[in-house]
């Protein structure tokens, strides 16, 4: 562990705007695609059910 | 109608019948891997690793930065090859790979842009600069794009494929670019930081960081494109149920699979 504290954690050597900016954002896109994709494969799976029942 | 009786009938009807099963039981262990690699990394990047001399802590941008750059151009050449495989071999599966890669392809060229920005403002004082380096990668998004946009705009999901794949296999020239970009041309952006053949310009627990998130990035990347080619797989033999009631067939024959 190489910081003192907590707040020295999030300040980043006062780089904090940069690097949380930078990891927020990356973390975000990785939280959001895996939702979508989940959607969309159990939209698929409705949509073919839904297909198969009506014939 | 029975859980069981209703999953049955979709895997008869998931186009690759031996993928979409075997895909489906890959996708919790690569999620888990990457979870157990990100963490791993993460934590040896922003809690063990020491500070740069030059850079700061900014430099810990990296430890996303390059591993997110490595995937956008290593998933840009996997989508062309399967995209070429599905177009020269007529093989649907490939195919839907394809276009199953290219949504996560773009998704970490932007990362990668948008984590340099924020790299690039503390360390040569702007956002962007059109140099080769960055200016290929913006190229490559637009590469990514304009694939989706055209395999969206076809309705005729096997035309729409070959459409994508010429594109695809065509702007695969840009990969190359991107990567020797720092040598040909005097760019901003640095050189490369690893390499095989000289030993790394940085510190090993740097490295290790470095590593451990580009296979988080790349174990994630499999989940992620594992569940959209499972969907897309579905979406087109809905297509083709609805084509077969459309039709006034009673029994339910499936589709020829690839």
């Amino acid at each position: 562990m190489i910081w003192n504290s907590a707040s020295d954690f999030f300040a980043m050597g006062g780089y904090g705007t940069y690097v949380w900016g930078a990891y927020v954002v990356t973390a975000a896109c990785m939280a959001i695609e895996p939702i979508a994709v989940a959607w969309r494969h159990r939209r698929a799976r409705r949509d073919l059910a839904a297909a198969e029942d009506r014939r | 109608m029975t859980t069981a009786n209703h999953r049955w009938r979709l895997y008869r009807f998931a186009s690759p019948a031996t993928f979409y099963p075997l895909a489906g039981k890959l996708v919790p262990w690569f999620a888990a891997v990457a979870a157990i690699l990100a963490a791993w990394g993460l934590w040896l990047g922003m809690l063990r690793a020491p500070t740069d001399a030059t850079q700061g802590d900014s430099y810990r941008i990296i430890f996303i930065h390059v591993p997110a750059a490595w995937m956008s151009m290593l998933l840009y050449v996997v989508m062309a090859f399967w995209a070429a495989i599905g177009w020269a071999f007529n093989a649907r599966l490939a195919s839907v790979v394809a276009r199953a890669i290219a949504p996560t392809g773009a998704m970490f060229t932007f990362v990668a842009l948008w984590t340099g920005a924020l790299w690039g403002k503390p360390t040569w004082g702007t956002w962007w600069v059109w140099d080769a380096r960055l200016t290929s990668e913006l190229i490559l998004l637009f590469l990514y794009g304009g694939y989706l946009a055209l395999v969206s705009a076809i309705d005729d999901p096997r035309r729409g494929d070959r459409a994508g794949a010429l594109l695809a296999i065509v702007g695969s020239v840009n990969v190359p670019i991107i990567y020797f970009s720092v040598v040909w041309w005097n760019t901003l952006h640095q050189g490369a930081s690893v390499s095989v053949t000289t030993a790394p310009k940085m510190a090993a627990v740097m490295l290790q960081a470095m590593l451990l998130m580009t296979l988080a990035f790349w174990s994630y990347a499999f989940a992620v494109i594992f569940v959209r080619a499972r969907a897309i797989a579905l979406e087109r033999d809905n297509r083709a149920a609805w084509a077969g009631a459309a039709a006034g067939r009673t029994a339910a024959q499936p589709e020829a699979t690839t």
